[in-house]
């Protein structure tokens, strides 16, 4: 028989495994943030929205420092990034994948090479190991047996797909996505949500996804995150997003229907 | 003024960028052979027809325009003592220098370049690799390799093609030349020569490297960056050459 006296245990807070805290960046006479704060819990799918230009890959590349910040803290499973020392940016990278944009797939390698790449530099493994690796994340992301080919020969949605299996080959903790859809035909940007969110039950890892692409956005994503203004001025999940009265976001969300109504240009 | 201090600004980052180079190679991370038998391959085995076909006609020309200039002398006869000493101290390793240094710091800038502005360069980063270690270290060991050995071919070639119009003009035997040559040549001379072409080799692909990290705006960009590596390595070589010479004949 419970006890009754035993009072129910409050709700754990989620874990936050990535903060930016007061983080400052410009490039030049161009200010990106001024400044960032934004928190990514564990196991969710983030999506981070905003105009073109305004600096949503640079808050990824921040994140694994492959850009330095001007002043603030990020913070990295515990861990302070921006003053990392390189042999611990080592391990940082091995539990934080990226997708880039383009997929960024080497040029001079096949697809097998491509996806090895990280396994080798890792020392994950033997030979056998990351064949067998190779074979299995190209299961995963619906493109089995041509690990031989160069990129060269690769649709731009293909592309995608190997660079995201080359992401996911050494189990990271954290997929960072880099515009995961922008110039793909529909039905490539279906297979591409598919995949995010097949990744995201199948593995449990925590997604930061930058994009404009509001369908996928609503399709992916646990929490949304705006970018306005050099700032994240507005955090919280996909319904209050569709729910807002924060007029900027309102008319991104639309797609800028309420600035051509207004303005009377609509048929 | 601003245009000095960009300049300053790059010879301080090329100096930067060859210091983490020279740890990378200096320590045991570099070991990757497989890179850099490639990139001697493209930056030596892929150049040796450029500096053969220079060198050869710039000593056939060399050659003519001594044996004529000497002529009223009565000293024609001596024109491969001449002609060999320019082609080991100076033209071999300076023009193999600029012109291989067009083909491959122009490459490496293309290819580095490309690369970057498809964000492989971040990527190689991503994925939890050096792009210095993997993309500048096996070039610039490539090239100060394979510089000397392609300025060695170029010296005989260039000898070669001298000795080949003073037989025919001048009307020697080819013993006389070689012995003219190796009477007037020394150790000391290859040495400069070849001591000259490992700077150069450096400064060929440390430059190349540099501009290819450095290259911004898409395929425009590359096109710009490329351009701007043959104009850097010549204007190097060239003034490098200078000190160089000062420096090893103050030896």
């Amino acid at each position: 028989m419970p006890d009754e006296t035993t009072q129910p245990a409050p709700p754990t807070p989620p874990e936050v495994v990535i903060e930016f805290k007061d983080v400052r960046k410009a490039f030049g006479p161009n200010v990106i943030y001024d400044p960032l704060n934004l928190s990514v819990y564990r196991g969710e799918t983030l999506t981070v929205i905003g105009g073109s230009g305004k600096g949503k890959s640079v808050l990824l590349k921040m994140l694994i420092r492959l850009l330095q910040v001007d002043s603030g803290s990020i913070q990295c499973f515990g861990e302070e990034v921006t003053t990392m020392p390189e042999g611990k940016l080592l391990g940082l990278r091995r539990r934080i994948a990226m997708l880039f944009q383009g997929a960024a797939l080497f040029d001079s390698l096949t697809v097998a090479q491509n996806i090895k790449y990280p396994l080798v530099e890792h020392k994950w493994g033997n030979r056998e190991q990351m064949d067998h690796r190779v074979e299995e994340v190209l299961e995963m992301v619906g493109m089995p047996g041509i690990q031989h080919l160069k990129p060269s020969e690769l649709s731009g949605g293909m592309k995608k797909r190997v660079g995201l299996a080359r992401a996911i080959a050494i189990q990271p903790d954290v997929i960072l996505y880099d515009e995961p859809t922008t110039g793909l035909d529909p039905l490539n940007v279906r297979r591409i949500n598919g995949l995010i969110l097949r990744l995201q039950r199948r593995l449990n890892v925590t997604s930061v996804v930058v994009t404009h692409d509001m369908d996928s956005c609503f399709t992916i994503t646990d929490r949304i995150a705006f970018l306005y203004e050099r700032r994240m001025d507005w955090t919280g999940t996909k319904e209050a997003a569709l729910a807002t009265d924060f007029p900027p976001l309102r008319e991104f969300v639309q797609g800028g229907r309420g600035t051509l109504e207004a303005e009377g240009t609509e048929d | 003024m601003s245009s000095a201090i960009k300049l300053l600004g790059h010879i301080g980052a090329v100096t930067r960028l060859s210091g983490r180079t020279f740890k990378i190679v200096f320590s045991r991370r570099f070991v990757d052979r497989s890179l850099l038998s490639a990139q001697m391959d493209q930056a030596g085995i892929g150049s040796w027809s450029i500096a053969v076909l220079t060198a050869l006609f710039t000593g056939a020309v060399m050659a003519i325009q001594f044996a004529d200039g000497l002529e009223p002398y009565g000293a024609s006869l001596y024109t491969g003592k001449m002609v060999s000493l320019g082609i080991v101290r100076e033209l071999g390793p300076t023009l193999t220098a600029v012109l291989v240094g067009g083909r491959v710091g122009a490459g490496f800038t293309a290819e580095i370049g490309s690369m970057n502005v498809t964000e492989q360069v971040d990527a190689i980063s991503a994925l939890g690799a050096d792009p210095i270690e993997k993309l500048v270290a096996p070039r610039v060991v490539a090239c100060i390799i394979m510089l000397p050995l392609l300025t060695l071919l170029a010296d005989f070639v260039g000898c070669f093609g001298a000795m080949l119009v003073v037989m025919t003009d001048v009307g020697v035997t080819a013993t006389f030349f070689i012995e003219q040559v190796l009477d007037t040549l020394v150790v000391a001379d290859l040495i400069h020569g070849l001591a000259k072409a490992t700077f150069f080799g450096y400064f060929i692909a440390i430059v190349g490297c540099y501009v290819g990290l450095n290259t911004r705006g898409g395929t425009e960009g590359v096109g710009r960056s490329t351009t701007d590596t043959v104009v850097a390595i010549s204007i190097t070589v060239l003034v490098s050459n200078f000190l160089l010479t000062k420096l090893f004949l103050s030896f």
